[in-house]
């Protein structure tokens, strides 16, 4: 196995024991995305000077005896979450050529754990969309197949991890940005409970659902990106001050004597026959390490992604009205000040983003404020109740398929705006009831791609879900499976 | 409920877009269908549901009133389109 190939918890090992030193290791992975970035196409900019400097500061800390779980680990990071220094664009062309003066939390938590940064990846332009198709930098592959998308919105991170350009990688996820790409890539995609990770630095899209989170190999990696990530900051007053627990030590807890509900709502027509089967495989697996499998319903599951798509698109469209030209980014300037506003966001916002700001505007505009986004937010609470019903109950943990096919075609829905909406059916409710879910390798679908088994937790028990998530992949090998590139 | 071209028009002055008149026809039948397809809320009996806001789980987050470190003024400007004498520059708005 080449050192880029290897898991976080790995590299750890040989870096302590040293056998290598990150500045190797970041010479391997650096090479490797010279070989293969020309096919993949996962980054909109990759820091190859920036990342051996790193390397070579994580060499000082480790010899210095001061390693902690990231130092000298390559990384990379969505291009949405603001890096100084390092230009940060959204893959908008209203952010073109940003470089911000400032870091944001997640960037300063990494720089201070040592962590080596090798490039930003490409997103949906503002993590809009489930493909990476909107991005303004240009179109991401999927590792297992050129012509397939990646997913989205934070597919290149997900592509990152799955051609092994980085060992590691965060994305944001706010519809299911980070589990749909997790599952379409073949990696583990992980999103926390809302307010686990600061979100200062990150570019907001729609603020009461987006979360930053780990795409990594395996589990343990992701409770490695976890613990070095979530935890409260000054900076961002929705995050929560909870303790961190210790997710490592807590793997191994299993899933021995957990109540797994499967809510007969996910398995549904229009779902590809070879993911609920991989799914269902699934279950049978966390049966067979100790899980308690019992049908539940979540009666509400119908109706989340259109309520999804007014209560998003409401906070996109007031979020996206800082970027009028005056601050930061493109200015386009005709004449007044008006004029200078309108200009600008024509040319710099992609359709996609034209699309949702024009629907969230709309739904907040007077006379249909009522109908639309206070009715989305009603249904929100009968949402977020569906689950608590089902944990008040004994529930302990959720399965789901993460999305309802495998990845598919580069352009096959792009044209149909509604129909790539659906593509986040499964993963939607998670982030209005604000639960912690992971997706996790657990198959192939008849195309070869790979299908992704979800599991939600309650609110703020990463410990049981990631343990749940662990004890899966000690009984199956689907994560081990690698993309011929 | 259907959004006619004029509506659409003024969404987007409201959103502060310019859009083109191919644009205004594209988003237009866009925003029917998806209006369409979210109009299924409607038949959900809401009464008495309070709303939820966001599914965090606190309330107002605290901190002690004190100076702390800012960005420098002229690095916040470094990034702008214009600046002059260390303001954000743009077109004039009074005479």
């Amino acid at each position: 196995m080449e050192p880029y190939q290897w898991t976080i918890h790995e590299a750890r090992e040989r870096l302590d024991k040293g056998e290598i030193s990150s500045v190797e290791l970041t010479r391997h992975v650096l090479a490797r995305i010279d070989a293969v970035e020309p096919k993949v196409q996962a980054f909109n900019t990759v820091t190859a000077a920036r990342a051996l400097a790193d390397a070579e500061a994580a060499d000082r800390m480790i010899a210095g005896g001061n390693a902690q779980p990231l130092t000298g680990i390559p990384i990379a990071l969505k291009d949405n979450m603001i890096t100084e220094g390092v230009e940060t664009t959204c893959s908008s062309k209203i952010l073109s050529g940003y470089v911000p003066p400032f870091d944001g939390t997640i960037s300063a938590r990494m720089k201070a754990a040592g962590a080596v940064l090798v490039g930003k990846t490409n997103l949906d332009e503002f993590a809009m969309g489930s493909s990476t198709e909107n991005s303004a930098t240009k179109t991401t592959r999927n590792p297992w197949d050129p012509e397939r998308a990646p997913g989205g919105s934070s597919g290149g991170s997900a592509a990152a991890v799955a051609a092994d350009m980085c060992l590691g990688s965060f994305g944001s996820d706010t519809g299911g940005s980070i589990r749909q790409p997790g599952a379409l890539c073949g990696v583990v995609g992980f999103k926390p409970t809302y307010g686990r990770v600061s979100r200062f630095g990150l570019v907001a899209f729609a603020s009461s659902l987006d979360q930053i989170g780990p795409f990594t190999r395996d589990v343990h990696d992701a409770a490695i990106l976890l613990a070095a990530s979530a935890g409260s900051d000054p900076l961002d007053s929705t995050c929560s001050d909870r303790p961190v627990d210790d997710y490592v030590a807590g793997l191994s807890a299993g899933v021995k004597g957990r109540t797994i509900g499967v809510p007969k709502e996910y398995f549904i027509e229009g779902t590809d026959p070879a993911v609920a089967a991989a799914v269902q495989d699934g279950i049978r697996q966390l049966e067979a390490q100790g899980a308690t499998v019992r049908e539940i319903s979540l009666p509400h599951t119908q109706y989340a992604t259109a309520c999804y798509y007014l209560v998003a698109t409401a906070e996109a469209s007031s979020n996206l009205g800082r970027y009028d030209g005056v601050r930061y980014g493109l200015r386009e300037e005709p004449g007044d000040l008006l004029s200078m506003y309108m200009a600008t966001r024509e040319a710099g916002f992609g359709t996609e983003v034209k699309r949702r700001i024009m629907l969230g505007t709309y739904a907040l505009s007077a006379g249909y404020y009522d109908a639309y986004y206070k009715k989305a937010q009603q249904v929100r609470t009968l949402i977020l109740r569906d689950f608590e019903t089902a944990f008040d109950a004994g529930v302990d943990l959720v399965v789901t398929p993460t999305a309802p096919t495998g990845a598919f075609k580069i352009g096959e829905k792009s044209g149909d705006p509604l129909q790539m909406y659906l593509s986040d059916i499964f993963t939607i409710s998670c982030n209005l009831a604000g639960l912690p879910g992971i997706s996790v390798p657990c198959g192939f679908d008849g195309n070869h791609m790979p299908i992704g088994l979800q599991l939600i937790g309650k609110r703020f028990d990463e410990s049981t879900l990631l343990a749940a998530a662990h004890a899966y992949q000690q009984g199956t090998d689907f994560h081990t499976r690698r993309p011929q590139l | 409920m259907s959004v006619g071209n004029e509506e659409v028009k003024k969404i987007a002055k409201l959103a502060r877009l310019e859009l083109t008149g191919d644009e205004v026809t594209a988003l237009g039948a866009d925003l029917n269908a998806i209006l369409g397809y979210v109009d299924q809320l409607s038949a959900l009996d809401t009464t008495g549901v309070p709303t939820l806001e966001h599914a965090a789980e606190f309330g107002d987050s605290w901190r002690d009133d004190e100076n702390r470190p800012s960005l420098p003024r002229e690095r916040s400007l470094d990034v702008a389109p214009r600046s002059v004498d260390g303001c954000f520059a743009v077109p004039k708005i009074i005479e």
